[in-house]
């Protein structure tokens, strides 16, 4: 399960949200950075050119100067649209470039505070393309899309001008090999001056989404050069972290910087938490059911003066006291928050072990301890549950039936 | 009669001598599944002593199946041997494979789900999923069996706990069979898998739909429920307020062609005449008035 968080405008990636199913999961899923995704190309063959990547704008002209002079300078976020927002500029000189660089690092970019620019030679583009490979969830297998109008947003020239989006489906068990790769060609309608060559490169490009399991790999644009040579101009990777375990070197992609820190202190712990805009604290278990508790939740916040869930955190299955302490703390460690919700369903879980997992939490928590509680039991031994909760008699702690009687009793306690 | 899974089910579990495995063997044993063996490499010739029944455990599920005519397979391996068990008992001939692991890699399951596509005689169901069960007949999976009993409601939904809870909702009705299908981007079984066959299931009169955010699978789901499921279909959607995701590459938008959100489910369900509940106890409420009129 993932939320993930962000962006204003709504786009329906097919992995932009992901869910869980039975145990959610923090991360299912890691975008790269362009320079990160240009360096997982160059590992693999793709012709790319790497740049050089600065945090200070000062750096900007040792490096610029040290590429020819004449720059492009790309703002470094995790999020397409960098071009419209301002954040790619071409520097005339190394002075331009420190410039073009002061101007883009420390800019937001859809919720994205640029850390990092990549300074890239100026290329000499003679024709733009887009590529693409992916999980295709519907057909269950990957596709690539591929189109000869490049450097402009895909969901537009698809909207447009349909015909010029090739879609090629691809079979897990054969993959990209040189007939595929040449059907793509054919179906995209490269050229004939560069048919060979991009034959080649779609297949180092295939070997790259395999190989470092990635769910996409889109390249836009891909140029053919003044030369008449192919080249990857721009990169993005999103790779599956469920891989991790087959790549070591995946870890150093992660952006610890960009997270918010409470979101990093609950990852820390190994909690599935995301920092959400309310005031009610939400704890469950399991990705669904922790999701229809914001749904609840909010319902029931418009009768009490529009207040909203602070947080999704899914403490699965297990509901020690020391995850259930973790997960109050770091509820508790959000200064918005004014009542909690802990919304259990003992499928496997027991319920005793949550009650436990409760009072003992709030020992363990002592003053820190100092939001009401609403407490929703129910399923795999919850007579014994509320039986430990109702003698515990924790002056913050408020046991209610059902999921939506908890829920109306929380965002009311939250106003009060 | 129920979906996939019935009282006849004879069912092996590959990876029953590790944690999950054992322990969840005992609860399916518990509420009546006939589970004839467990699958663990240079384990075999062993038995384990459950509560009630010593199962033999076999070094790979072809012998497994040779030794018993199992007919399913509940897979709790870890997810770096998934792919290689889901594969084993595809050559084995299996039916039906219930994977239950989470956090298999996207492309394992790509592949395991080609490799059982082209050999045309497996359905699998999942992975990170909690299987499925028909109650009072046979449980493969992880789905608690107290929850509610035999009834003529179907149930399918991406969600674990939701599914619990829904179970827990309609109680009262009980269920032909529950199955929970998974929310990884690629699942053996879809919403439309399980709606088909609870529409061709005798025991089956209505059936609950449980969706999430993310994906287009309800929205598919809808057009095929208007075309071919005349049975009554009631919907639940989860994360309506979930907030937006971001975005990095647009490939997905022209595949899918559908924004994800809840909200577009929901329309999508009721253009198709499902009756769309806003939370579980809602859904429950119009499952319960269409069955008590």
């Amino acid at each position: 399960m993932v939320l993930r968080r962000g962006t204003p405008v709504c786009q329906s990636r097919s992995v932009w949200i992901v869910s869980a199913g039975a145990t959610g999961k923090a991360d299912d899923i890691v975008d790269l950075m362009e320079y990160q995704a240009k360096e997982l190309f160059a590992k693999h063959g793709v012709p790319v050119t790497l740049g050089t990547v600065v945090e200070n704008a000062e750096d900007a002209s040792a490096a610029a100067k040290a590429l020819g002079g004449k720059v492009v300078v790309k703002a470094q976020v995790k999020t397409g649209g960098r071009g419209k927002a301002g954040g790619v500029k071409l520097a005339t000189d190394p002075a331009d470039a420190v410039a073009k660089a002061g101007e883009i690092l420390g800019m937001d970019i859809k919720g994205h505070t640029v850390r990092r620019v990549l300074l890239a030679p100026a290329a000499d583009i003679a024709e733009e393309y887009y590529f693409s490979f992916l999980v295709d969830r519907a057909n269950r297998n990957y596709l690539c899309i591929a189109s000869t109008e490049g450097g402009v947003e895909i969901e537009v020239t698809a909207q447009e001008n349909p015909d010029a989006v090739a879609k090629v489906s691809i079979d897990p068990l054969v993959g990209v090999d040189d007939a595929k790769a040449r059907e793509i060609v054919d179906a995209t309608g490269f050229g004939d001056d560069i048919a060979d060559e991009a034959v080649g490169l779609i297949q180092k490009l295939w070997t790259v989404f395999i190989e470092e399991d990635a769910s996409l790999v889109e390249v836009n644009p891909l140029v053919k050069l003044g030369d008449g040579h192919l080249e990857a101009l721009d990169g993005k990777i999103t790779l599956d972290d469920n891989a991790d375990f087959r790549h070591d070197d995946h870890a150093a992609f992660e952006d610890k910087a960009a997270a918010d820190p409470l979101e990093a202190e609950a990852k820390a712990k190994g909690l599935n938490y995301v920092k959400l805009d309310g005031e009610v604290g939400i704890i469950g278990n399991g990705a669904g059911l922790v999701m229809s508790t914001l749904d609840v939740v909010a319902y029931a916040g418009e009768k009490h003066g529009g207040v909203k869930p602070a947080n999704f955190l899914d403490i699965g299955g297990g509901a020690s006291a020391e995850v259930m302490a973790n997960g109050l703390h770091i509820i508790l460690g959000d200064p918005q928050v004014k009542s909690v919700f802990v919304n259990v369903f003992g499928g496997i879980t027991a319920c005793d072990a949550v009650a436990n997992g409760i009072v003992n939490a709030l020992d363990l928590l002592g003053d820190e301890a100092n939001k009401p509680l609403v407490v929703r039991l129910d399923g795999n031994n919850v007579v014994e549950g509320r039986r430990i909760l109702d003698e515990a008699a924790h002056p913050l702690v408020t046991m209610v039936d059902t999921m939506d009687g908890a829920a109306d009793r929380a965002a009311e306690l939250a106003t009060s | 009669m129920a979906i996939f899974l019935t009282e006849q089910s004879k069912v092996i579990v590959q990876g029953m001598t590790g944690s999950e495995g054992s322990k969840h063997t005992q609860r399916m044993l518990d509420s009546g599944t006939s589970i004839v063996g467990g699958v663990t490499p240079k384990k075999g010739g062993q038995t384990v002593d459950f509560e009630g029944a010593s199962v033999p455990v076999f070094n790979s599920v072809a012998e497994a199946v040779e030794a018993t005519g199992a007919d399913v397979s509940v897979v709790f391996v870890p997810p770096r041997f998934t792919k290689g068990a889901v594969v084993e008992s595809v050559d084995a001939g299996v039916p039906l494979i219930v994977v239950i692991t989470e956090g298999v890699p996207v492309k394992d399951t790509a592949e395991l789900f080609a490799y059982a596509q082209s050999k045309g005689t497996s359905r699998v169901i999942g992975p990170n999923c909690p299987g499925l069960i028909s109650p009072g007949k046979s449980n493969a999976g992880i789905i608690p069996a107290d929850i509610t009993s035999a009834g003529r409601v179907g149930l399918v939904s991406k969600s674990g706990t939701l599914t619990y809870q829904m179970m827990y909702e309609l109680r009262d009705f009980g269920f032909s069979s529950a199955i929970g299908i998974g929310g990884d981007p690629i699942i053996g079984t879809t919403h439309i898998d399980a709606l088909q066959a609870f529409q061709d299931d005798a025991d089956t009169d209505a059936i609950v739909m449980i969706g999430e955010i993310g994906g287009d699978a309800e929205e598919r789901a809808a057009a095929y429920i208007k075309d071919n499921i005349t049975k009554p279909v009631v919907g639940y959607v989860a994360g309506f307020t979930a907030p937006e995701g971001k975005t990095m590459g647009h490939a997905g938008a022209i595949v899918s062609g559908s924004s994800g959100t809840a909200e577009a489910k929901k329309e999508a369900l009721e253009a198709a005449g499902v009756k769309v509940g806003k939370t579980p106890s809602e859904t429950a409420q119009l499952m319960r008035q269409l069955l008590e009129r």
